[in-house]
């Protein structure tokens, strides 16, 4: 599968955010783009439908939480590793 | 006309227990009623833990045409308010009859009868429902049954403002025996959503535990659903001393408030306002509360707004009085948790005993209060508060004192 996770990322933080993609960049955080914490969880809805992956996310313990949600680069990486799992 | 009102009649069923007494037996005991799921299809869940009410057998208390009227949590009513009523020892005929109402709350009514018979016809593509299906599945249901039962002819409806249902529904009662519309009325609230698609629903927001409900705690992971009902017999003060009923409390005072902000977040000065509103329309000063029953979800956003309101409202009273979140045994019971975790409050003013918040490890310093953890208490205390913070930022608490 060759999937382009990053650019798939930035386009589903953009869509969202209600920014154009390029204004998402790997670099971001979440916050910088103004994604508050129920339009995190939509994010991570989008992801795990658009990859059919499964992401281990509580909103109340963000930092317990395995799956980086620091940067976009992070969320795009901890994507890739999931989609390898699963094979 | 402002008259005082107080509670003559209790009655509950949830994880907990089948009665009143019991389930305040239960919080004293610090007893958890959360375990592992069982019903179709719940190994499609990611959370698989709830309180659900284990055993119960709706064939030992309805007939079979009852079963086919009365969704679960129309039969958790009816058992609830049996109970309040027979304790309460008022008979409504005559005048009473027709002046007493019915206001309960629930959030999703009739929840498993709309999750079986979407089943029955996406799933199972059958093409006819059972006839009862919409009389089953209102929301109004268990109020109307309670009502027929009874005899009860006066002012009825339901009210749904999620997780604050059953706190606005007592709220309303006790306005219209505090104004002298009526004597007496039933109250309460009652939920039963624990069937896949209760839950399934419940799992998008990323809010639910997997593993326990922690309210306070430092490693809390989310909140945890209950089901059940708590019903009760309020009444004016003078009508029921005339008749020499025992007095479980009175209801002093009652507030509601609206954070008119986000659907889901709470807002600490929407909270503030409605504790702060209890206490004036209760007359209490703020020292005169020494307990309050906790919102108390265990989620993040609860949690740390509910202690930071409590602190602003309180002051430095904050740090002397003690406040617990009983979902910690019996669940978070969405639109009937507020009748339930009235029975917290109401053991605190009679018995002088403080249930605990149980599940509780380790502090979180943005929830720095007295949060009573794991173990019950004893205290004298003669005034409390129960808090109610729906999603939609809708607040509603309750004072009650002691008689």
């Amino acid at each position: 599968m060759t999937i382009d996770v990053d650019t798939k990322i930035r386009e589903i933080i953009a869509d969202l955010a209600m920014l154009d993609v390029g204004d998402v960049s790997l670099d971001n955080r979440l916050d910088e783009l103004g994604v508050d914490s129920m339009a995190l969880v939509e994010v991570i809805f989008a992801i795990e439908e658009t990859f059919d992956i499964e992401v281990p996310f509580n909103a109340n313990e963000p930092a317990a939480n395995e799956f980086d949600i620091s940067t976009v680069r992070a969320i795009a990486q901890g994507v890739q590793t999931l989609v390898a799992q699963k094979g | 006309m402002t008259r005082r009102v107080v509670i003559t009649g209790a009655g509950s069923i949830n994880a907990l227990a089948r009665s009143a007494p019991a389930t305040m037996r239960a919080m004293a005991e610090g007893n958890c009623g959360i375990g592992a799921l069982a019903f179709r299809d719940v190994e499609r869940l990611s959370i698989q833990i709830g309180a659900q009410i284990k055993d119960y057998q709706p064939e030992a208390h309805f007939n079979r045409q009852q079963i086919a009227l009365y969704d679960r949590f129309t039969q958790f009513t009816l058992l609830a308010a049996q109970e309040a009523i027979d304790q309460s020892g008022l008979i409504f005929d005559g005048a009473l009859s027709l002046r007493s109402g019915v206001v309960l709350g629930t959030a999703g009514g009739g929840v498993q009868t709309w999750d079986e018979n979407y089943r029955s016809v996406y799933e199972e593509g059958k093409n006819r429902v059972h006839p009862f299906v919409v009389p089953k599945l209102m929301n109004n249901a268990s109020a109307s049954h309670v009502s027929m039962r009874h005899g009860l002819r006066g002012p009825s409806f339901t009210v749904a403002t999620a997780c604050a249902s059953s706190n606005h529904a007592i709220g309303q009662a006790f306005h219209m025996v505090r104004s002298g519309m009526t004597d007496a009325m039933i109250t309460g609230g009652s939920e039963s959503m624990l069937c896949f698609g209760g839950v399934k629903a419940w799992e998008g927001l990323r809010v639910m535990s997997h593993e326990a409900c922690r309210p306070f705690c430092a490693t809390r992971s989310g909140m945890v659903q209950g089901e059940g009902a708590a019903v009760f017999v309020i009444e004016d003060y003078a009508h029921a001393r005339a008749r020499g009923a025992e007095i479980l409390a009175e209801i002093a005072g009652f507030a509601m408030s609206s954070d008119a902000s986000d659907i889901v977040m709470p807002s600490q000065q929407g909270g503030e306002r409605a504790i702060a509103g209890a206490l004036a329309d209760a007359g209490l000063a703020a020292d005169e509360i020494g307990y309050i029953n906790a919102h108390g979800t265990g989620t993040t956003a609860n949690d740390k707004t509910e202690c930071a309101a409590v602190a602003s409202v309180f002051g430095a009273h904050a740090d002397r009085l003690m406040i617990s979140s009983t979902k910690s045994m019996h669940g978070h019971l969405i639109g009937g948790t507020g009748a339930v975790e009235l029975l917290a409050a109401i053991m605190a003013v009679r018995d002088g005993i403080i249930a605990p918040t149980i599940g509780y490890r380790e502090p979180d310093p943005e929830c720095a209060l007295d949060i009573v953890p794991n173990v019950a208490r004893e205290a004298k205390v003669s005034a409390a508060l129960s808090n109610a913070f729906a999603f939609g930022g809708l607040n509603a608490v309750i004072a009650l004192k002691s008689v």
